[in-house]
């Protein structure tokens, strides 16, 4: 992989990544979370735990509801608390549906590669496979058996094709707006090593392309704006 | 905003940012008694009458819709300090003064929700309109750095608006000029934009010309001004599986933009029209 390298500084600031983590609470992450799915080019990692965590809140809240209505307790608290619970339940609606909507577009891809897929959650993976083998049946039968032999593969323009030529993939080199919480200390942002590395300061933006700085939006001292 | 060609949905809309910014906090006055919510965001309250407190926008504009409570605007919101902060927004140039992230959002939604709880509201808001369009005027005449070798840029003091509004412009002009300056990008990523339509190598076939104009429109509308008129246009031609490219800043043919190693073909000019 040719992801961007970074000086020994990024080092000491993996170390109190679990402090910064643990001052965040769930609601705080999932946020995160969703908006770094949806800034990033490729397919992220599952963020299984928080997913899990942020069902089982709303499970919670919404068993807490229940009680209150049917205790009688103040209409106010109950709908402040219902708001609560639909701001959570959409960031995690729309996380999971950006999701699926990277899979959908790349499946074929993610498929290929056991590193994007293991990224997926189970139901994502079961999603995956439906979903070619739907789309390779209905290319089969609408328009790829009645081609000439050389042109039946879904995946190859023609048997002349080396590689899978049809397969979109995701463009790695797109630049993303991103932010730092904390001093990382010099970053290479070319590999050609022409560039002199940048700092990024803590706080402010940058436009950067995600293949330099990907590996450190998978490990969260990035968040993409 | 983005292009089709584009498709990849990094866009947040307006209506997420805005979602966003309701979880910024902010301070409210309750008139009504009511026990600390314990929220998946966190615990708010205890709510006794005439004292403050602080809880997320969306919660001050929920119970200030129900009459429970008037909203403290931001310190930022207030006359003097929008008039310092669009007087230093007209005195330099070059930078831009530090705002709330959620500024936009945040007093629009106070405009819409709370009028009644911003003093001088017709001043402040015909002053964050000001900021804001000098802003967007700065950051229009600000995008002209970019060049071929950029390779980072640094958006310093903007907003979540703002750089949602100038990302489709920047990440593709970004990706423009990186894709030049490594021509083997350029023909391996437009081997990959052309497999769609595949017209291989089969048969007689007319040259495919395929024009993508991008940011004119929004360059022109950021910056106002007539003095900047820079199109910058890519015609990618395929001829037997080799391409051309050639680029126009304005009508005029930036040198070192252009590779040289773009093969035996050889760059060619193109009227403007």
């Amino acid at each position: 992989m040719d992801s961007g390298t970074w000086d020994g500084s990024a080092a000491a600031a993996v170390t109190d990544d679990y402090d910064f983590l643990s001052s965040t609470n769930d609601a705080e992450l999932l946020k995160r979370a969703w908006r770094t799915e949806k800034a990033a080019p490729e397919i992220l990692q599952f963020e299984a735990g928080l997913v899990d965590r942020s069902r089982e809140q709303i499970q919670l809240v919404e068993e807490t509801l229940e009680e209150l209505m049917t205790s009688g307790s103040d209409p106010l608290t109950v709908s402040l608390n219902q708001m609560d619970m639909d701001r959570t339940l959409f960031l995690l609606r729309s996380y999971l549906r950006t999701r699926l909507q990277k899979i959908e577009k790349y499946m074929v891809h993610i498929h290929k590669n056991t590193e994007l897929w293991n990224r997926l959650s189970e139901q994502e993976q079961k999603f995956a496979k439906r979903c070619i083998e739907d789309l390779e049946e209905h290319f089969e039968k609408s328009v790829l058996s009645k081609l000439p032999d050389r042109y039946k593969s879904s995946v190859k323009q023609s048997v002349i094709s080396e590689e899978d030529d049809m397969v979109p993939e995701p463009q790695l080199d797109t630049y993303v707006i991103c932010r730092t919480k904390r001093s990382l200390g010099a970053l290479q942002l070319d590999n050609s090593g022409i560039e002199d590395p940048v700092d990024l300061d803590p706080g402010d933006l940058y436009a950067v392309r995600y293949k330099s700085i990907k590996s450190l939006v998978y490990s969260g001292q990035v968040e993409l704006v | 905003m983005a292009s089709p060609s584009d498709p990849h949905g990094s866009d947040f809309s307006a209506a997420e940012l805005e979602f966003l910014a309701e979880d910024e906090t902010i301070e409210i006055v309750p008139n009504m008694r009511m026990d600390p919510l314990d929220m998946t965001c966190g615990v708010f309250g205890p709510f006794h009458p005439q004292i403050a407190t602080q809880v997320p926008m969306w919660l001050a504009v929920a119970l200030k819709k129900r009459g429970k409570c008037t909203i403290r605007p931001p310190e930022w919101m207030s006359v003097e300090k929008l008039t310092q902060v669009l007087e230093a927004e007209r005195d330099s140039q070059k930078s831009f003064q530090p705002l709330p992230f959620h500024y936009v959002e945040t007093s629009r939604l106070l405009f819409d929700h709370a009028r009644d709880d911003i003093p001088d509201i017709y001043m402040v808001r015909s002053l964050i309109e000001d900021i804001k369009d000098v802003r967007f005027h700065k950051i229009g005449s600000g995008l002209e750095v970019i060049s071929q070798r950029t390779a980072a840029l640094k958006l310093e003091n903007l907003t979540a608006m703002e750089v949602n509004i100038v990302r489709p412009f920047v990440v593709r002009a970004l990706q423009t000029f990186y894709k030049l300056d490594n021509p083997e990008i350029t023909q391996e990523s437009d081997t990959r934009a052309n497999r769609r339509f595949p017209a291989a190598n089969h048969g007689p076939k007319r040259p495919l010309k395929r024009k993508q104009t991008f940011g004119f429109e929004l360059y022109t509308s950021l910056s106002g001004g007539p003095e900047i008129h820079e199109l910058l246009t890519i015609d990618t031609r395929r001829t037997d599986n080799r391409y051309l490219f050639q680029v126009w800043l304005g009508f005029k043919v930036v040198g070192p933009a252009l590779p040289e190693r773009s093969g035996p073909l050889g760059l060619g000019w193109l009227d403007p029209a």
